[in-house]
């Protein structure tokens, strides 16, 4: 008897259930789709958005906007080459000084470490990306200026006070502790994990049959690095640092609480500045009229140098992951 | 030949180091110190930044850290109840604007978009806004949501905090997914079972614990964001209205603003914020990490 009831049971649970799972079928397909549009769409608004809301300012200021050393809240002129100019140095300076110290600890950890010690060292470098850049602020102000203006900058200034070039790029009218190269200091401790991060995922990746053959004639520890791994790694190396640079330029808090802030143009690292984002964030909120869209097209400003560094980063990096 | 070969032997210098030159040997060893010094500088300096939180905040914190509200300029006491759970409103708002928009993506750019070139284009865009500086979003929500509406709020806080969210989860919920051995999902095929519902009830939930892992470690980015909630939620010293419209008190603006006050009381608040907010950051990023260790 069961065995009669049976089929014909199945054809009408059959039916039921297909119609409902079709109808969720196609809208979870165009659900996820829409979602992986909307990514796409962030970019455009972000970069839309930056561009309309400066474009006041470019208009008023032209050329001039980029060029000019004026930031007058008074007379509504606005040049942001103070703020430009801060922004490359202080990065500049945080890849000369971040740089060598990333890739001194990705080749610890890849050929040196011990293998109980790179687990706990690997975790303790990537929690320095986990600290707020706000912690990296109150660090940076309240303990390491006062020490590096007393050791550093009273010392050197007393040093190179009347030398030629030097004098000028290392003296500090007053030496506060703030400044650009403070800020390039406390971001090339922002930069490090990245920066590191990637080079040592890069060097985990080389097959290990290049370092032993290296090994097998004889080479050393440093000559296996310099030689077979570096050449490797390659274009890749450069990507990390490049994404280490999209990170410096735009870091908001962090360069904020120790550049010192001051808007005019110092030929000294040793001398108060700002940054585009340090000016977005110190002056907006009391911002209005023309002032506000001026920052808007700072942000603007740092949008396109930012975004031209992320792609050829991801580029340079992406070559590598392929093979 | 056979007797020739211990006296060579024996006439070597016991180190291994016998036949490098010198050159060569000075500059394996430099390269071992300084890498070494290196990365004992990274480590240093991060407790260093521990050893001061904890030195300096641990005064500050007390019941009325977090039972009472901010203190008013020049008054006594106070504490940071309103902050911490406002920046826990306005961090789980952007969680969960977020999550439903990354993990679609990420699925789609692993299940749906393999091999074609839009799904390429967005997985790079992706990659790149996982790194815009947050400051832009911030700026970018401001002209979208604060200046149309007409004031601070809450609301264009989380969107902000979201946004810098999804990348990281539609860039952990991806890889994870491509983790999935694809015999799984052809098993589920063969069943009848609809793409749809091979996704959600086979590779999503052999992938969980990752993607689990990509939502802490968003949450414990956004957590500690700064820069985007000054040009959105801003702060306050009172309890926000509970529609979140106006000024949203929140931990890490209220730390920036009260670390170079004059008045001491938040001096010390501000130090014992910024504990607060660290150690849970740190707790989090552990967490995720440990859930990724062993799901592998």
């Amino acid at each position: 008897m069961t065995a009669v009831t049976d089929p014909m049971s199945i054809p009408a649970a059959h039916v039921q259930r297909k119609t409902p799972k079709g109808t969720f079928d196609l809208i979870f397909r165009n659900a996820s789709f829409l979602s992986a549009l909307f990514v796409l769409l962030l970019l455009a608004g972000i970069m839309l958005s930056m561009v309309i809301g400066g474009w006041p300012a470019f208009r008023a200021m032209g050329l001039g906007f980029i060029t000019g050393t004026q930031w007058d809240t008074q007379a509504d002129v606005y040049g942001a080459w103070p703020a430009i100019a801060g922004t490359l140095s202080t990065a500049f300076l945080a890849l000369v000084i971040g740089v060598p110290l990333s890739l001194g600890i990705a080749v610890y950890l890849t050929q040196l470490a011990p293998p109980w010690f790179k687990q706990p060292v690997s975790t303790a470098i990537e929690l320095l990306a986990a600290v707020p850049s706000i912690i990296y602020g109150m660090w940076g102000l309240f303990v390491f200026v006062p020490l590096f203006a007393a050791y550093v900058q009273q010392p050197l200034s007393n040093i190179v006070e009347g030398m030629p070039i030097v004098g000028t790029i290392l003296y500090s009218r007053s030496p506060s502790g703030l400044g650009i190269l403070t800020a390039g200091i406390i971001l090339a401790f922002m930069i490090i994990p990245f920066v590191a991060s990637i080079v040592r995922d890069m060097l985990d990746q080389i097959p290990s049959v290049l370092r032993e053959s290296a090994y097998g004639i004889g080479a050393t520890t440093w000559e296996v690095v310099r030689h077979v791994l570096v050449p490797q790694a390659g274009v890749s190396i450069i990507g990390a640092i490049m994404l280490g640079l999209g990170r410096a330029l735009g870091e908001t808090m962090a360069v904020t609480f120790v550049v010192g802030n001051a808007n005019r143009l110092s030929a000294s690292i040793m001398d108060p500045g700002s940054t585009i984002a340090s000016r977005i964030a110190n002056e907006f909120n009391e911002a209005i009229g023309l002032q506000l869209n001026a920052l808007i097209a700072l942000g603007c400003i740092l949008f396109f140098v930012t975004f031209v560094v992320l792609v050829i980063a991801r580029i340079l990096v992406a070559r590598v992951k392929a093979f | 030949m056979s007797l020739a070969t211990p006296s060579t032997v024996r006439e070597l210098p016991p180190s291994t180091w016998g036949r490098v030159r010198k050159s060569r040997r000075v500059a394996d060893k430099a390269m071992r110190i300084i890498t070494a010094s290196f990365t004992m500088i990274a480590i240093f300096v991060l407790f260093w930044i521990l050893g001061m939180l904890i030195v300096k905040g641990i005064g500050g914190l007390s019941v009325a850290t977090f039972t009472q509200t901010m203190p008013g300029p020049g008054s006594q006491g106070g504490g940071l109840a309103n902050a911490i759970v406002g920046s826990i409103i306005l961090t789980f708002l952007g969680i969960a604007i977020a999550t439903p928009i990354g993990v679609l993506a990420g699925t789609y750019l692993a299940e749906y978009g393999k091999g074609s070139k839009l799904a390429d284009l967005i997985r790079f865009i992706n990659d790149i806004l996982l790194s815009a500086p947050s400051i832009l979003i911030g700026l970018f929500v401001y002209v979208i949501l604060v200046e149309p509406l007409g004031g601070y709020s809450g609301w264009a806080g989380g969107v902000a905090l979201g946004i810098i969210a999804i990348p990281v989860i539609v860039r952990t919920t991806e890889d994870m997914l491509r983790l999935v051995p694809g015999p799984l999902r052809e098993a589920g095929s063969a069943l009848g079972a609809p793409t749809s519902v091979v996704i959600t009830s086979i590779t999503w939930k052999a992938a969980k614990s990752g993607m689990v892992t990509g939502i802490l470690l968003a949450l414990a980015r956004i957590a500690g964001e700064t820069a985007p909630l000054i040009f959105t939620a801003l702060n306050n010293s009172f309890w926000f209205s509970p529609d979140l419209l106006g000024g949203v008190s929140n931990l890490p603006v209220t730390i920036y603003q009260f670390a170079s006050a004059p008045y001491e009381n938040w001096q010390q608040l501000a130090w014992a914020g910024s504990l607060i907010i660290t150690m849970s950051i740190l707790v989090l990023s552990i967490v995720a990490r440990r859930i990724v260790r062993g799901a592998k």
